[in-house]
């Protein structure tokens, strides 16, 4: 069955006795996204996670993958399905080969063609050389990539990756950084972890999760376009007002710097440079500013810091 | 289905790469061996305890699987343990509940892989048995009734430890737990000694009390029919329980 809405999950809610960890989530992920899920330590990412792929029942709320309910029809359901936890499943006492041979059976790989969807997963994640080692006597980085190289192999439509580069050093990350830029030409990802760079460099939309609610959503191409709403500038003689037309608001810093907000629509920087020239104001700097993913996240999760202020 | 024979094998594989299984083999056939040994010195010593009704395959073969029992029950909960305990706590289970598999699936599976095991403990013991075949005549039906009560047994005592692995993390707790519940179970017997009302219920409770039926080469299908049930009735538990976890 094609569809192009492979997950679609409405009003997610998941209750642990009275603590509420993910309330009305609704999420849809399309064929060839890759959806960034970001939150603080305990926002309910995982909780979600362990919900779109089956492994955690909601208190309410309905999955659908491909089309078909996870509720009612799992095994069909779960067929389109890759999943990362956040600790690798990989048993230990196994060899890589024999753990992969072992997953692409459980998802109903076909023995002739498995030999060789092993070797291509290995191969995506870097595991060649890796075959015939023990899992146990592997790296935290390799048995993080033997878990994805699970997650793989059977080329599910859906890949749920939750926090794939904990653990990893800075060249692993960069490569299954590059894993996932490569899996979302056929695959769909959702991908989920608290390292925004991560995010901002492989997602095409982005959603932030705050205590168990969606508090942001959007693609990350409108993410970027407002980072130029806002302009900041230094000033070796400021004046006391700004007669700028196209600026609306001004935002003093302290020692000349300066955060203007245009009105919507205009462009106030030439005429900026240009009463700057005409009154000697000494520009120093100019540069557009705006609300990058992370002045988002920490404006939208620390919410807790802003009350206190508000009350102050 | 293919999940099913997938997680088998896996399993089985998992048992026997193990170095804990092949200290238990080690283990049971050291032992075993040893009272083979002295069963045979014994009888050898002192041929007037065989007689029309008792010959040598009661005797030697009998002598073997009541003992063995009892080892068994020290041992099994060790096989048991991990099966669903250590999965829970690498967070390796994940990978099967993942999968297009039932939970059906996933605990017989897990059970026909430790099944595997149990046939290499049976293996052993039956060539034990059978190798007085060059010597003398031996009463097969007698011999292969006992064998088949040993694997009902050990396959009991495995549904058991299962069922009582799927309810901690630790694979530890679940050693000792499942030893507990089953020397309960057997120690029915007992309480069936001690008279009162309940002592027939009891007695048809009683993990032992059936096989010493088999044990001494009869055959009765209601002791198999207890075997199954119980089996039955602890896989579904453990079935059960994971339903609960994810809800």
């Amino acid at each position: 069955m094609e569809h192009d809405i492979l997950i679609e999950a409405r009003g997610l809610t998941r209750r642990y006795g009275p603590n509420v960890a993910v309330q009305g989530i609704d999420l849809t992920l399309r064929r060839g996204e890759i959806l960034g899920l970001l939150g603080p330590n305990g926002a309910g990412k995982s909780t979600t996670m362990k919900m779109l792929t089956g492994n955690l029942a909601p208190s309410s709320g309905s999955v659908k993958i491909n089309g078909i309910d996870i509720a009612l029809q799992p095994k069909q359901a779960k067929q389109s399905l890759g999943y990362l936890p956040e600790l690798p499943p990989v048993h230990p006492e196994v060899t890589v080969d024999e753990y992969l041979d072992f997953a692409a059976s459980l998802h109903g790989v076909p023995k002739a063609t498995r030999k060789a969807a092993v070797a291509k997963a290995k191969q995506s994640c870097g595991l060649n050389e890796m075959s015939r080692r023990l899992i146990g006597n592997l790296s935290k980085g390799f048995q993080q990539r033997v878990g994805l190289a699970q997650a793989i192999v059977h080329q599910p439509p859906v890949i749920i990756l939750d926090e794939p580069t904990v653990g990893l050093d800075p060249i692993q990350i960069r490569e299954i950084r590059s894993l996932i830029a490569a899996l979302a030409q056929n695959h769909s990802v959702i991908l989920s972890s608290h390292i925004l760079p991560e995010i901002q460099a492989v997602c095409s939309r982005v959603m932030i999760v705050h205590r168990g609610r969606v508090v942001f959503q959007d693609s990350m191409a409108a993410v970027n376009a407002q980072n130029a709403s806002r302009l900041a500038a230094i000033f070796r003689h400021a004046p006391k007002s700004f007669a700028v037309p196209g600026i609306a608001s001004t935002q003093s810093l302290g020692e000349g710097r300066f955060v203007f907000t245009p009105e919507a629509g205009a462009d106030p920087r030439e005429a900026l440079v240009a009463a700057s020239v005409a009154n000697g104001w000494g520009l120093l700097e100019l540069k557009t500013e705006g609300r990058t993913l992370e002045e988002i996240f920490v404006s939208l999760t620390s919410s807790d810091t802003t009350e206190l202020k508000e009350a102050a | 289905m293919s999940a099913l024979v997938a997680i088998a094998r896996h399993e089985a594989r998992r048992i026997f790469v193990s170095p804990l299984a092949w200290t238990v083999l080690a283990v049971i056939q050291f032992i075993m061996g040893l009272s083979y040994c002295l069963l045979l010195t014994e009888m050898v010593n002192n041929p007037g305890s065989l007689n029309q009704y008792s010959g040598v395959s009661d005797y030697i073969g009998g002598g073997l699987f009541g003992f063995s029992a009892v080892l068994l029950l020290l041992v099994i909960p060790l096989m048991t343990m991990r099966l669903f305990a250590e999965d829970k706590k690498s967070g390796s289970l994940t990978l099967l509940t993942t999968a297009p598999a039932s939970l059906t699936e996933i605990v017989l599976g897990k059970f026909l892989g430790l099944g595997v095991f149990f046939l290499a403990v049976l293996a052993l013991m039956a060539a034990m048995a059978f190798s007085l075949f060059g010597g003398t005549d031996l009463d097969l039906g007698r011999l292969f009734a006992g064998l088949v009560g040993q694997l009902l047994l050990m396959l009991s005592f495995g549904a058991a430890g299962l069922f009582v692995s799927t309810l901690t993390r630790e694979p530890v707790i679940a050693a000792v737990g499942g030893f507990g519940l089953l020397l309960i179970i057997w120690l029915f017997e007992a309480m069936a000694y001690g008279g009162g009302m309940f002592s027939d219920l009891f007695r048809h409770l009683s993990l032992i009390g059936h096989f010493e039926k088999l044990r001494r080469g009869v055959f009765d299908t209601a002791d198999v029919a207890y075997y199954l049930l119980f089996i039955t009735l602890f896989l579904w538990l453990a079935v059960q329980r994971l339903d609960v976890e994810r809800s």
